[in-house]
């Protein structure tokens, strides 16, 4: 067992692990440090596969603005940590059903080695360079659109965050 | 050295994580708390993507997932400020107390 495959296994298990703290812990402070701590092992996932320029953008993006909004939000609610604490089995029997015939699906699916059915070209690395290129080549409106997206965004969230919701 | 971590792997970590983010989307009750879930479904789908992309060796999966995330950035904002609009004038954010369309 070499390097990569050891990294492989102490990433994914821990996010997975993370993952299971975020939906269980009662607190969602506690969570929000959790879902922190998941988005780092998921960069380091990316590293593994390569993708550099994406790692540094899911540490910048997700483990920094998003959850530095969740934690804003969470402290802005004031939201007792005690109250509705009443066990549903309902809840918690259909959540772990629904998931589980998802996994069950996805070990017939999996059973076979998925191939490539359009295959490439050679390695590109996955720097910033590599997918960065795409960018403003074949995807240029699509790009456009996200970023009058982010203003339609942005203006949408100013509305919705005044004093008087008319 | 060659790696003995193939696609299926990565499609497997993925789709687990998917998995327990849409149990946690229907287990918990609290608002923030389902929200977050769902950012871990999104991150699942990033990871398949990105998995897909090296394995296939084509750029555009990276591309795509770039695409996800400055989106998903997006829909957070918008989200978390639905959520405080809520709360501001329920003054709460269980999904049990939420279940009436009026306001």
């Amino acid at each position: 067992m070499n390097i990569h495959d050891t990294l492989f296994w102490f990433f994914s298990l821990a996010m997975l692990l993370c993952g299971v703290l975020v939906i269980s812990s009662r607190n969602p402070v506690t969570s929000a440090m959790f879902l922190v701590a998941l988005f780092v092992f998921m960069a380091g996932l990316f590293v593994l596969l390569e993708a550099f320029f994406l790692a540094a953008i899911q540490i910048l993006v997700y483990a920094g603005a998003v959850m530095v909004l969740f934690l804003f939000v969470i402290m802005l609610l004031n939201i007792k940590a005690g109250e509705h604490r009443q066990f549903r089995w309902l809840g918690v029997i259909g959540g772990l059903t629904v998931a589980g015939a998802f996994a069950w699906e996805l070990g017939i699916i999996l059973k076979v080695p998925v191939v490539a059915l359009v295959p490439g070209g050679a390695d590109f690395g996955g720097g910033l360079e590599a997918v960065v290129k795409p960018l403003f080549a074949n995807y240029m409106l699509p790009f456009e659109v996200t970023a009058l997206l982010l203003l339609v965004a942005m203006i949408g969230v100013v509305l919705l965050s005044k004093k008087e919701l008319k | 050295m060659t790696s003995a971590i193939s696609l299926n792997h990565y499609l497997w970590i993925s789709g687990l994580l998917f998995a327990l983010g849409i149990a946690g989307i229907v287990m918990r009750r609290n608002l923030l708390v389902i929200f977050m879930a769902l950012e871990m479904n999104l991150n699942a789908a990033n990871l398949a993507l990105i998995a897909f992309s090296k394995f296939n060796k084509l750029v555009d999966g990276q591309v795509l997932v770039f695409f996800i995330i400055a989106i998903a950035a997006a829909e957070v904002a918008v989200g978390l400020a639905i959520i405080v609009a809520l709360f501001r004038r329920k003054q709460t954010v269980s999904v049990t107390d939420l279940n009436s369309m009026r306001l």
